[in-house]
């Protein structure tokens, strides 16, 4: 099953996919795709390392939030391919997620985080 | 390929609108769960309970999940079945660890006294990752009717839209766990939190 999958990665490493349906801009190689898992997979670990590193506790959750941010962005843009989509696409995601950041914001206000 | 006025797919246009309301959906549940953490009077506390290093696990296999599934998107696109079947197969059996170990984990909470309407935490933990859940319990589902299609060789590139729109479910699925993660288990011993 490993190698199969290494021979499915390996040949779609050597041609581009094409988007389906809307402007046929490329997409990322399945090489791409490979090494975007890896840096997820130790921004992941990186995240965990944060957690434990008691001198690290007063900065948590910027560091938190800069990582997770970070691992947000590689799958939407790359694996939801929104990097290479149209503007249309963009505004039905970004529009709805800065209004779900404002309700979390408004929210933390209310219950005092910010005092 | 089908003519629109945008030139995008309706499938596929109507699959990141649904994706912007869930992000409303999921953004209220995680605001509710800010708002009430720490305020629990009874306990079991999340503090005492949440298991970081299995949660990293089951993390980095729907993470892995999520690379499967552009692979499979890939191998459908130039027309590779045996790399379709394969990667569709193995998205969804990740997805399966994942359910399976949230369901280990839910047992366990539920083992050391955190019901449902036990505390504040409860109630928000259960409601935000348990709609998680359904979400990747209904995309496993969607996979496997994609398996079996690539399976009776059904799934050519001509169908590759079918596969880029469940892929689309797939990675918000793993997004929004990217945030869950961060904000409900690594920010539970949080100064402030």
């Amino acid at each position: 099953m490993a190698s199969e999958m290494a021979h499915g990665a390996e040949a779609g490493g050597l041609e581009t996919a094409m988007t389906h349906g809307s402007p046929e801009e490329p997409h990322a190689s399945s090489r791409t795709y490979i090494a975007i898992a890896l840096v997820l997979g130790v921004l992941t670990a990186l995240e965990v390392m944060v957690f434990y590193v008691e001198a690290l506790a007063p900065v948590l959750v910027p560091i938190l939030l800069v990582l997770s941010a970070a691992k947000f962005v590689l799958v939407v843009g790359f694996f939801m391919h929104l990097k290479y989509d149209t503007n249309i696409l963009r505004g039905l995601f970004f529009g709805p997620l800065a209004i779900a950041v404002a309700i979390i914001v408004a929210m933390m206000a209310l219950y005092g985080y910010f005092l | 390929m089908e003519r629109t006025s945008t030139g995008v797919p309706n499938e596929k246009m109507l699959m990141w609108a649904f994706i912007g309301s869930e992000c409303m959906l999921f953004g209220s549940l995680i605001a509710t769960y800010l708002a009430y953490r720490g305020r629990s009077i009874v306990g079991p506390y999340e503090e005492e309970l949440l298991n970081i290093p299995f949660i990293t696990v089951t993390t980095f296999v729907l993470l892995m999940s999520s690379l499967m599934m552009v692979l499979a998107l890939s191998a459908v696109q130039r027309g590779d079945t045996r790399g379709s079947k394969l990667f569709l197969f193995l998205t969804a059996l990740l997805g399966v660890v994942f359910i399976s170990g949230q369901v280990f984990e839910f047992s366990h909470f539920v083992h050391e006294g955190l019901g449902l309407g036990r505390n504040l935490f409860s109630g928000t933990f259960f409601l935000t990752t348990g709609f998680h859940g359904a979400h990747v319990t209904v995309g496993v589902i969607w996979l496997l009717t994609l398996w079996a299609m690539a399976m009776r060789g059904k799934l050519g590139p001509e169908k590759s839209l079918k596969v880029e729109v469940a892929g689309l479910y797939w990675h918000f699925v793993d997004v929004v766990w990217i945030v869950l993660f961060t904000i409900i288990y690594l920010m539970s011993g949080a100064s402030g939190a």
